[in-house]
């Protein structure tokens, strides 16, 4: 009833307008034709972009740094502060604009560089019932976590001043134009292929981004040979909560409004990572005969990363099966994968979110059920479950594409990179731990 | 005077001291150290990462008493800290040539 009366009174409003103002007529014709701002879903993606910065400050901060050891643990932290920070400047200045402006196959424009032309009542074409400043913003919080993200491969050993070099480039250079191919009107999402909230734009792309990086700088010293326990998996645990939590805004907010979509993509994401959460603890259980603290909230974010893309695509229900296939996967990639390729990724982000946001996104087309991303404009997203084999092939092509542009495109920046500054910090600085020699601080001493 | 150096498991120290109390010793030094005997460590996995944690956790008791309170606290001790598990611990005992109480000067058996 109150809202009526609101739109009433902004009727009324308008028609004095005409009245007293007949100069003004065009202007007010045009407000009368600008599409119109709904509280509601402005109120939620206001929340979901606060959850979803949540996740990197402080979730993944304190996930990741409660897996190292003690004297690295605030150069972990500092990985994701210094990214939010970086990725957020370079997101107004042009990030957001190459993204979400504009839509060639290939990149945006400029026309939205240093956020000009976003007034107080622009929109965004794929969201138009919230301001473009908010749009705006909620993207960029994804970018921050893509970028935090990769720190956990190269934890314990990459130099801070190469870590802010490499997510400066790496922003621009992969995050920006994935970003614009599969959500920002670019050649993926034009050929069908889906991607609810990032499972190859974020998780994929972040895991062979950490992948390669890890490759390129080498094994932490001491790999396999000396303890590399975990120091405060407590501090893990909060972290794990706070991005459980987060998720929610990252995978509800993608529906980029208040709606039944976001709520049955909230509802398959803390399905599959209850379900992710059980797998990995039921695994371990039974192979080492113990279940871990770190193997339970590996599950969790491990079925958290999978349902990203498919969520908003699939039943509730599906979410289960998804955080199972993906406690069974990512368990096998973080303990037999990488045991049997022997590479050193520190904190797992290839094992867990890059295995994992493949994994989603191919099951994205297998369970897509169209009832549920059907909107008055388009039928909706079916897969195999419901006869459609089209889907998964397009899933595939999206996943080629993105285990290629991540992967050259890392060892590109890095190389680049590598030729003004070392990426490694040396051998008696990793000895000595990162916090003291890339930022003079310790934790306590 | 003998020195009684027990190594003991953390969570028996409780136990250990109230026996120690109940015969009548009533001083002790208590420190946290590490170590292993024929326990010899665990295994710890993170996500398929083994590590051998080789020193385990302990806590040492040094206990200095007259000549005629050396057997019963032996024997208070090896009960009270007594799981019939792998890792209990040990006790050592050393000839202690002199003590002193620094308050009042008092010397051997009268410091302790």
């Amino acid at each position: 009833m109150t809202t009526t009366a609101i739109r009433r009174m902004a009727g009324s409003a308008a028609m004095l307008a005409f009245f007293i103002a007949p100069f003004s007529a065009t202007s007010a014709l045009a407000q009368a034709a600008a599409p119109k701002i709904d509280a509601a879903d402005t109120a939620w993606m206001i929340t979901a972009t606060a959850l979803v910065l949540m996740m990197t400050l402080p979730g993944l901060a304190l996930f990741y740094s409660g897996m190292v050891r003690k004297k690295h643990v605030l150069a972990t932290m500092a990985q994701s502060l210094g990214a939010a920070a970086l990725v957020t400047v370079l997101w107004a200045a042009v990030g957001y604009s190459l993204a979400f402006h504009g839509d060639g196959a290939a990149l945006g424009t400029l026309g939205r560089a240093f956020l000009n032309g976003i007034g107080i009542d622009s929109v965004h074409p794929l969201a138009k019932t919230i301001p473009e400043s908010l749009f705006m913003l909620y993207q960029m919080t994804f970018a921050i976590i893509t970028v935090a993200l990769v720190g956990g491969s190269v934890a314990d050993r990459m130099r801070f001043s190469a870590f802010m070099w490499f997510s400066a480039l790496w922003l621009l250079i992969v995050y920006v134009p994935l970003a614009h191919w599969v959500w920002g009107g670019g050649f993926l999402g034009a050929a069908g292929v889906q991607d609810f909230a990032g499972g190859l734009v974020v998780h994929l792309n972040a895991g062979i981004a950490g992948l390669v990086a890890c490759l390129v700088l080498g094994a932490r010293r001491g790999y396999g040979s000396e303890n590399l326990a975990p120091y405060d998996l407590s501090m893990a645990v909060i972290g794990t909560g706070l991005l459980w939590v987060g998720w929610f805004g990252f995978n509800g907010g993608s529906a980029l409004g208040a709606g039944p979509r976001a709520v049955m993509a909230i509802t398959s994401t803390h399905l599959a990572a209850c379900a992710g959460a059980l797998t990995w603890m039921a695994l371990e259980w039974f192979a080492r005969g113990k279940p871990s603290v770190l193997g339970m909230i590996s599950g969790a974010v491990a079925g958290l990363g999978t349902i990203t893309p498919a969520s908003g695509f699939v039943m509730p229900m599906h979410g289960i099966i998804i955080g199972v296939v993906a406690g069974v996967v990512c368990y096998f990639a973080c303990t037999w994968l990488k045991q049997k390729l022997r590479y050193d990724d520190s904190l797992d982000v290839f094992g867990v979110h890059g295995v994992g946001g493949l994994t989603g996104t191919l099951l994205l087309g297998v369970f897509a059920t169209a009832a549920i991303s059907a909107s008055p404009d388009t039928p909706g997203i079916s897969g195999l479950i419901e006869g459609n084999t089209r889907q998964i092939v397009l899933q595939l092509y999206g996943i080629g594409v993105t285990l290629l542009w991540s992967g050259i495109g890392t060892f590109v920046v890095l190389k680049l990179i590598q030729f003004f500054l070392p990426l490694r910090v040396t051998v008696d600085q990793e000895q000595q731990g990162l916090d003291i020699t890339q930022h003079g601080e310790s934790m306590h001493t | 005077m003998k020195l009684i150096i027990a190594i003991i498991k953390p969570f028996k120290l409780d136990e250990v001291r109230d026996a120690l109390n109940s015969i009548g010793v009533h001083g002790m030094t208590v420190t946290e150290v590490k170590g292993y005997g024929r326990q010899k460590g665990h295994t710890e996995i993170y996500r398929g990462a083994e590590y051998a944690v080789n020193f385990l956790p302990k806590v040492r008791v040094e206990i200095a008493v007259a000549a005629n309170l050396v057997d019963k606290t032996i024997e208070a001790i090896g009960n009270a800290a007594k799981t019939g598990q792998i890792g209990d611990g040990k006790i050592f005992v050393t000839k202690l040539d002199h003590a002193l109480r620094i308050r009042t000067g008092e010397t051997d058996a009268d410091a302790l």
